[in-house]
């Protein structure tokens, strides 16, 4: 069942995971889109501020997405989003972790503009196996609303 | 790459461009955002975004590829000079990304970083910490994305 505007109510979501993401990820990521040494060589990464190498930051936020198109939003009527309002990157990813996933919904709001849809804005936590946060972003994306909604409430 | 003193507010740095084809397009959103607008031409259509368009994390990972592959070159240039060339720390993260318009197939993206704030770290004496707009604009001149990104960038004397 496709899940609407009316599954999302403030509060815990849900949890997802593990994931587990492999060395070779993270080089055949880093080597297309963010080539640095810490993400790359072993050696250098040993002498980065993260002390042994991590995957790109933007790799760990594609792998988030992927994580939340595959708990819920591949099954959400998303129209997309219109962005991030902020993402903290706060340990490193390494060769091997398992991440898991923990949405909150923040905030859900019928869209003034489009009001057949809402805005539902989540919040995204990633972990290790370990339980160290890694990554938390928060994000608006635009959910329709169930089939009817608008007229309801317009009636 | 510059050191954190060479850094002032208001520098801009022009990244280069970026064409979306469709398979690059596609080949991304399977592996990360497999949403059916992001790998289906007629779906994209129907969608809000009017066309095949580029999932948001892969505009934001291209961002990010001439951001790194423009630093290389400045250290190459710093290194040819004989200059020492400054290697910059990761980033604690962003804020205020904005997806402002789609970028469909076959949309050239221009992308520049302009410095908006530089502050010295507290708690790491040796850095400084950057925070830059990174944007990417159309071929039509349209804005399409913004960022507020921050990074870590070594002091000059660091260590000397």
């Amino acid at each position: 069942m496709t899940l609407t505007f009316e599954d999302f109510p403030p509060g815990h979501f849900g949890t997802f995971g593990p994931r587990r993401v492999t060395r070779e990820e993270i080089l055949a990521f880093a080597a297309e889109f963010d080539p640095q040494p810490m993400h790359l060589d072993e050696e250098a990464a040993s002498k980065s501020m993260l002390k042994g190498l991590s995957a790109s930051g933007w790799h760990l936020c594609s792998i988030m997405m992927r994580m939340m198109f595959d708990f819920y939003i591949g099954r959400t009527a998303s129209l997309g989003s219109p962005g991030v309002n902020e993402l903290r990157w706060l340990a490193p990813l390494r060769p091997g972790d398992d991440l898991t996933l923990d949405i909150e919904v923040m905030e859900a709001r019928v869209s003034r503009s489009r009001p057949t849809t809402g805005i539902v804005t989540f919040k995204a936590l990633v972990r290790n196996a370990a339980g160290q946060m890694l990554c938390e972003m928060v994000s608006p994306i635009i959910v329709e609303r169930r089939a009817g909604a608008a007229a309801e409430q317009a009636g | 790459m510059r050191f954190f003193e060479d850094i002032k507010i208001g520098q801009r740095r022009e990244l280069g461009s970026f064409t979306f084809t469709a398979a690059g397009i596609k080949h991304f959103a399977a592996q990360f955002d497999p949403q059916r607008f992001h790998l289906d031409e007629e779906e994209g259509r129907k969608s809000l975004f009017g066309g095949l368009a580029a999932s948001g994390w892969h505009v934001g990972s291209v961002c990010m590829k001439l951001m790194v592959a423009d630093g290389q070159r400045l250290a190459r240039e710093a290194a040819a000079r004989g200059e020492k060339v400054a290697i910059w720390g990761p980033s604690p993260g962003f804020r205020e990304l904005r997806w402002i318009k789609p970028v469909l197939a076959g949309d050239t993206i221009s992308f520049s970083s302009e410095v908006e704030s530089v502050r010295s770290s507290d708690s790491r004496p040796e850095w400084g910490i950057v925070q830059a707009r990174n944007t990417g604009t159309n071929q039509r001149g349209e804005l399409v994305f913004s960022l507020l990104a921050t990074a870590f960038v070594p002091r000059r004397n660091a260590g000397a």
